[in-house]
């Protein structure tokens, strides 16, 4: 196991390297010089190329990357242009609440896909599988950002029922599991759940209607096992599959958090994101990406180990 | 002319072929013909909407703002700058469509060739293509999209670049499948011993092989492209203002969510058909072409 494990690890690094590579080319592909915001429009050349040389933009391509991931490796993400703050500071700070939103909306999401994948692929082709077919298709066919607004209006706007914006009282520091501040988290959580239902609805009932075909089941009803033992030796056959499109999903939600959380004013990284967008502020864009895209990439190894410590059959392919 | 006809070859009558029989399987799919039919006149409506009699879509009134849904004059109402959004509804659709449809077409050719290439080639040229499609794998496209929008700035060009280095690698890595697996039979060797070169073997024996899962696999990925691409809109990094666009039309509107709520959330709406077609009709095609996933 801890040699598959070494494996992956070392399969991920040239992976890591690129990730790290599109990171540093964002601000290069960035059109203008990344110090026109700060740069008073009367500085001189000379105080220009000074300013250049203290944000080592003087110097060639690979040298900048090097001295970057050098920085990086020290946990210096480099400063805000906008607001003067250590990147990394601003980054985790914000990637946690992403992480909040992104567990709970997986919490709600995965036991409904499952339980509905599993309804439809058990009972195939009847109208449980048609209702459940139609709500996987709506999931993963709506745009997650307007479904936020449609929320907003029906259960803020309309019935008042809960906040539509920001993380509760004390803003994006001074998080508790408490109804004043959960409450805030209802309706992004909900609206963040509705693709990965719809997706892994999908892929539960692909999984159960073919391992419930397959002759093994056949052979265990004839042994004479009862019908639960059997839906356990199927679960554990699907066990592997699902739980890597869920750590995927998982990932992806964390991405598509982003728009989310522009919607409800949720103070995370996507948010984060939006905001050093606007600002044109690069470094911050960049560590922000580079954060979340890591953190994607360590999920996937997650997956890869766990799916195979769960299935032997993987490991040994 | 009738002397080129004269030298037209005589054709053998031909049983019926593969294509018609997945038009025929889609003539019986009611529910894909009907999102055909969604798809086709949102796209009619959205190229022939300046002769459809609407109201100009960037003429706005200070005095009739957010007019309510059924307003006389205005049966969609009125957006935050008194515009008609009928008008910028259908209107819209041209900007959406155009850049929520073309990065898939264009990921479709960049990718389905460099696909093959890898595929068919195999070596240090498919080792080289397929790590670098799985750095960009490493990016949930959401995030990779915003990044690179974010950092191009917001404009149409830059969305559809951006949009379109997203879609490249799925569709790469679904063509070197495909392709890697026509490879191995033995009808490839077989040209090639013939004398067949690269070019040609590919051209005739590969290609046909492999365009279909392509082709059905970037269907799929239509409708995730429409919502991304508005997606970027509402962000504020796609299309700028005052151009009718669905995603931004959600963005501008959200001012006015305790004025006018459901009018609103109609251009969210436009979004959530168009994408919900694109997905059925692409199942439609997929079960109609009979390609497996």
């Amino acid at each position: 196991m801890f040699s598959y494990f070494l494996r992956r690890v070392i399969l991920m690094l040239p992976v890591a390297f690129g990730v790290s590579v599109i990171c540093f080319m964002l601000v290069q592909i960035a059109p203008g010089d990344p110090l026109t915001a700060i740069m008073p429009v009367d500085a001189t050349a000379d105080e220009q190329a000074a300013m250049r040389a203290v944000y080592g933009l003087d110097k060639p391509l690979p040298v900048q990357y090097a001295i970057w991931i050098g920085n990086l490796a020290q946990g210096d993400m480099g400063r805000s242009i906008a607001s003067g703050r250590p990147v990394a500071g601003e980054v985790f700070g914000a990637v946690n609440n992403s992480l909040l939103l992104a567990f709970s909306a997986a919490v709600i999401a995965f036991p409904i896909g499952i339980f509905l994948g599993f309804l439809a692929g058990y009972f195939r082709d009847s109208w449980i599988d048609r209702v459940v077919t139609a709500i996987s298709i709506a999931g993963v066919s709506v745009p997650n950002y307007w479904l936020g607004i449609v929320l907003v209006i029906i259960f803020s706007v309309n019935l008042g029922w809960l906040p539509s914006m920001g993380a509760g009282p004390g803003g994006s520091q001074d998080w508790s599991w408490d109804w004043l501040h959960m409450r805030h988290l209802v309706l992004p959580a909900v609206t963040l759940a509705v693709v990965p239902i719809g997706i892994v609805a999908r892929t539960v009932r692909a999984l159960a209607g073919d391992l419930l075909t397959q002759d093994f089941v056949q052979a265990l009803y004839a042994k004479g096992m009862s019908r639960g033992d059997v839906l356990r030796h199927v679960a554990r056959n699907a066990a592997a599959t699902a739980l890597s499109v869920m750590g995927l999903q998982l990932g992806y939600l964390l991405g598509g958090s982003i728009l989310i959380e522009t919607v409800f004013n949720w103070p995370g990284s996507g948010f984060l994101l939006s905001n050093a967008i606007f600002q044109r502020d690069l470094p911050l864009l960049q560590g922000t990406i580079l954060v979340l895209a890591l953190f994607f990439v360590g999920m996937n190894l997650i997956v890869d180990v766990a799916q195979a410590a769960i299935d032997p059959r993987i490991k040994r392919s | 002319m009738s002397a080129v006809e004269t030298l037209e070859e005589p054709v053998a009558e031909s049983g019926k072929g593969y294509w018609s029989g997945v038009g025929a399987r889609l003539m019986r799919d009611p529910l894909t013909l009907l999102c055909m039919s969604v798809i086709l006149l949102l796209i009619l409506s959205a190229v022939f909407a300046p002769w459809l009699g609407l109201a100009d879509p960037y003429k706005g009134s200070m005095i009739a703002r957010l007019k309510p849904i059924g307003t006389p004059g205005h049966i969609l109402g009125t957006d935050e700058q008194g515009r008609d959004m009928l008008a910028r509804l259908i209107y819209g659709g041209r900007l959406t469509l155009f850049i929520g449809l073309t990065p898939v077409v264009l990921a479709f050719f960049i990718g389905g060739t460099l696909g093959i290439v890898a595929g068919y080639a195999g070596g240090w040229v498919n080792t080289l293509i397929m790590r670098t499609v799985d750095v960009f794998f490493a990016f949930p496209s959401v995030l990779l999209a915003i990044a690179i929008s974010g950092a191009l700035g917001a404009g149409i060009v830059n969305s559809l670049v951006s949009l379109t280095i997203v879609f490249i690698p799925p569709l790469t890595r679904v063509a070197e499948a495909v392709t890697s697996g026509v490879r191995a039979l033995d009808y490839i060797d077989a040209a090639r011993a013939s004398g067949a070169n690269a070019l040609t073997v590919i051209r005739v024996h590969v290609i046909g092989n492999v365009l279909s899962p392509i082709f059905v696999y970037a269907t799929s990925l239509t409708s995730v492209c429409m919502i991304l691409a508005a997606g970027l809109s509402f962000l504020g990094i796609g299309v700028r203002p005052p151009e009718p666009e669905w995603g931004l039309m959600l963005n501008t509107l959200r001012s006015a969510i305790y004025v006018n709520p459901w009018l609103s959330a109609l251009p969210g709406l436009m979004i959530f058909i168009t994408s919900l077609c694109l997905n059925l009709l692409s199942d439609g095609v997929r079960s109609a072409m009979n390609v497996r996933d």
